[in-house]
């Protein structure tokens, strides 16, 4: 298993009162699967994302990475959590506007790897495998909206991670780009093994996990029995 | 690509704010080290004219300003020339040389000078370092000084001097010299009329460098004052001023201000501290108003940037990394922020020292590295809380939908 949680509980403090983005929520995701998280607005698919990214942290409950527990109020635990594990792909793309395609990655590199020739080897890398090393030298705002999504895909997998977690990736790409980073996602965890999970509104994006989750008030809900569930692991309190 | 990188990178990006981030501690560094450099200067100035100056009593007009020593006969108002005449024929005991002056200040192309008339011979006499240029002449004696071929403790009471300045002749100060490339012989023209360079005085450090003297008479033609000087200056024996010299020269010319080189210089003196005492004011304020203005920059460029530290924080940066990145910003601010202060002070000093004071300012090279430490100092610690409140930011800050 690669993630577990537990009793996870996240919740906002509001001027009319509490509540839960997230509520008592228990599940396991195997290592491989493509999850895809679904729910309304306000559901909590979001805010499960960034618990399971490490990127924000929970009023009470555990989360467990490899089966070793992630210590989610240490700041530095976090952060390399996030370095050494995850992989991040957001809908507004999440770039640094004045580096270019090739600094973008490079960046994420410099977090573990200093050597900056390697680094630069690597980005290129990743940068033609998503069909862009064309792109090397231009800027987030030179390169289209689906072109800078493929470069947020070359960071995301700059430093190898086990898990990849997308925050409704195709929400600013029109359908045939849609079905383009999809493709690339699906592609990743076909061929390299890495977990995905993927936050989505849309049923077409829904379609290509091989587990899928659905909130409501930041609860898990059945799952809907008319799309096939890959593996069940799903634990519902 | 590394976060110093990344930070030069950001710096280049945002060039406007970053001018104007540094304004303020580029002015403040620039306002210390213009009084610094001045007020150094001065103080050296102070002590080679103590050393130099041959002439201890001085006669201006009576409206006439003695805070500055340089330049209290420059643009003074005049009183007649007659007034040598009265000292000489005073019999004062103790007043030995006399030496009249007028001087105003001029232009000749686009340098200003200060042009003064001289009677040579008493002129000479009372400035000894000439002497060292070779204008060597007849020896002139304070009446009070030891009498006999032996050397004197006090090389005020013995000079030497020349008898005459041809009308068209001149003696050129080194700084005016330098900028108007003049060489003994050189033909010099100050308002039509045309002088020969016949030396060029060694540098001193004062207003003198800037000076032209020229044939009293000559000059007064030339600015068409008529026979009125706007100083005298008097070789005066130390025992007589002593015994009460001053007040015998005041009752002769009951309208001027006489003051000894010693009230001068002191008054000097207190006017330097005086500037050290503001520049260290303004250093504490600098300090305060500096850091603010820092610490305003960074947060405003924190705030700008929350969704860039979101996006750092998301692939891994921790904290750390983040006061990195905005520390040595700041660094860098304070750091190119104290050479241009420096840059900016050494030359508002070296420009308005002449015109204000007179005094000729050099740049002093041991203010530059003062200045970073400070600049960067105040930068650094306008910084911390800024840099501290942007290792808040969350990670997922701004990570959704636009």
């Amino acid at each position: 298993m690669l993630i577990q949680i537990k009793n996870l509980t996240k919740t906002y403090q509001r001027h009319d009162g509490a509540i839960n983005a997230v509520d008592n929520l228990s599940l396991e995701i195997p290592k491989g699967s493509f999850v895809t998280i679904t729910g309304a607005s306000g559901s909590g698919k979001t805010t499960l994302l960034l618990i399971l990214g490490g990127l924000l942290r929970p009023t009470t409950g555990k989360l467990f990475y490899a089966g070793k527990e992630v210590n989610l109020q240490n700041e530095k635990e976090m952060a390399s959590f996030r370095s050494n594990h995850v992989g991040f792909v957001m809908q507004s793309f999440a770039l640094v506007p004045y580096l270019t395609a090739l600094q973008n990655i490079m960046i994420a590199l410099n977090v573990k790897n200093k050597n900056k020739a390697e680094n630069q080897q690597r980005a290129m890398e990743l940068l033609k495998w998503v069909g862009l090393d064309d792109r090397t030298t231009h800027y987030p705002k030179e390169l289209s909206a689906g072109q800078q999504q493929r470069v947020a895909i070359a960071r995301s997998l700059a430093n190898n991670p086990d898990l990849l977690l997308a925050d409704e990736p195709t929400g600013n790409l029109d359908p045939g780009l849609s079905e383009e980073i999809l493709a690339i996602l699906n592609e990743i965890n076909q061929k390299q093994g890495t977990t995905v999970v993927m936050v989505t509104h849309s049923p077409t994006a829904a379609a290509y996990g091989n587990l899928k989750i659905q909130l409501k008030n930041g609860k898990l809900i059945q799952h809907n029995p008319t799309q096939t569930i890959f593996n069940e692991k799903l634990l519902i309190n | 690509m590394r976060l110093t990188e990344l930070t030069l990178k950001e710096l280049w990006l945002r060039k406007s704010q970053l001018i104007s981030g540094l304004l303020a501690i580029t002015l403040g560094i620039g306002v210390i080290v213009g009084i610094r450099s001045f007020s150094v200067v001065s103080e050296k100035a102070v002590a080679v004219n103590l050393d130099n100056l041959g002439a201890n009593i001085l006669v201006l007009p009576q409206s006439s300003s003695v805070d500055n020593y340089y330049a209290a006969d420059i643009d003074a108002s005049t009183f007649p020339e007659d007034y040598v005449e009265r000292l000489v024929t005073s019999t004062i005991p103790g007043v030995d040389n006399i030496s009249p002056k007028l001087t105003r200040r001029v232009k000749v192309g686009n340098e200003n000078i200060v042009l003064t008339g001289i009677l040579p011979k008493s002129e000479i006499a009372s400035k000894p370092i000439w002497q060292q240029a070779g204008l060597v002449g007849e020896a002139l004696t304070a009446s009070c000084a030891p009498t006999g071929p032996k050397k004197y403790a006090d090389a005020k009471l013995q000079r030497t001097g020349i008898d005459t300045l041809a009308n068209n002749d001149c003696f050129v100060g080194s700084g005016i010299a330098s900028r108007l490339n003049l060489k003994e012989g050189s033909n010099l023209t100050i308002m039509e009329k045309e002088f020969a360079v016949a030396k060029l005085l060694p540098e001193t450090g004062t207003v003198d460098d800037d000076r032209v003297f020229a044939n009293l008479h000559t000059v007064q033609a030339l600015l068409g004052t008529g026979e009125q000087i706007s100083a005298i200056e008097i070789m005066g024996c130390c025992s007589e001023i002593s015994d009460g010299l001053l007040g015998k020269l005041r009752n002769v010319l009951p309208d001027t201000r006489i003051t000894t080189i010693g009230q001068i210089v002191s008054t000097q003196i207190e006017n330097n501290k005086l500037m050290s005492k503001i520049s260290l004011v303004f250093l504490i304020i600098i300090v305060f108003v500096g850091g603010i203005s820092i610490g305003n920059y960074i947060w405003a460029n924190v705030n700008e940037r929350r969704k860039e530290i979101g996006i750092l924080r998301m692939i891994g940066y921790h904290k750390q990394h983040i006061y990195y990145i905005l520390v040595l910003k700041a660094l860098l601010m304070g750091f190119v922020g104290g050479i241009a202060g420096y840059i900016l002070g050494t030359l508002a000093a070296m420009w308005l020292g002449p015109q204000f004071s007179g005094i000729a300012v050099s740049p002093l090279y041991i203010l530059l590295p003062a200045s970073v430490i400070i600049s960067v100092f105040i930068s650094v610690t306008g910084s911390l809380i800024p840099a501290y409140m942007a290792g808040k930011i969350e990670p997922f800050s701004n990570m959704q939908e636009d």
